[in-house]
């Protein structure tokens, strides 16, 4: 399962779609929403998606995973939109037979989505908001 | 000939919209396009990349654009 919400991730239902009866383990990864960046207060992030690209890089990188690593299923969910702090911004689920390529290829999931997938946030604070990693 | 560019993140403050048409060279590249974004709008080259992708795939600074393709300039990305 790849999938783009504005609704809060139910991150059991992810778990699910991710699990296999082949599957000795599942990793989860969950990004939330963090209070503090350079010693900052952190009110609130905004992610916007471009949609189908979203998806379909995802996929790329899903597939990448499966040809690197004898995993069994995939299933990574991102939210846009407002969040506030705590909330899970993304989630992604890896099953594999044994827990070592189920680690490893969630990192790489998760690492190659921060690289390619074309999802911006912007994090307000209380003076101040900035598109994260935008200038060098 | 005339591009319709997609915006998102920063580039939509730097330029100030969310989609416009852009007039462009009939043989064009993607090089070329940010070459003459840059120079209508130099802020472009402060940020830390600018990416060009069209029709939802990243493309390569030598492909060439025509005008129904659907453009979106990516600066870096920031998911998860």
């Amino acid at each position: 399962m790849i999938a783009l919400t504005t609704d809060p991730i139910d991150v059991q239902d992810v778990i699910n779609k991710a699990s296999s009866e082949e599957a000795g383990a599942v990793v989860v990864f969950v990004g939330t929403v963090r209070n503090m960046t350079n010693n900052k207060e952190v009110v609130k992030l905004d992610f916007e998606s471009y949609d189908k690209m979203a998806i379909s890089e995802l996929e790329k990188i899903v597939k990448q995973a499966k040809e690197q690593w004898p995993v069994r299923n995939v299933a990574v969910v991102h939210r846009t939109g407002e969040l506030g702090i705590s909330d899970i911004a993304v989630v992604v689920a890896v099953s594999s037979p044994h827990r070592k390529e189920a680690f490893a290829a969630c990192k790489f999931v998760i690492d190659t989505l921060k690289q390619t997938v074309p999802i911006w946030k912007k994090e307000y604070f209380k003076d101040d908001e900035v598109w994260v990693s935008a200038y060098p | 000939m005339k591009l319709k560019l997609m915006l998102f993140g920063i580039t939509k403050e730097i330029i100030g919209q969310t989609e416009f048409e852009y007039k462009v060279s009939e043989t064009v590249d993607v090089s070329g396009l940010k070459q003459a974004l840059k120079a209508d709008y130099p802020e472009l080259s402060r940020i830390a990349s600018l990416a060009i992708a069209v029709n939802g795939v990243y493309a390569k600074d030598d492909e060439s654009l025509q005008e129904n393709d659907e453009i979106v300039l990516i600066p870096p990305v920031s998911g998860g």
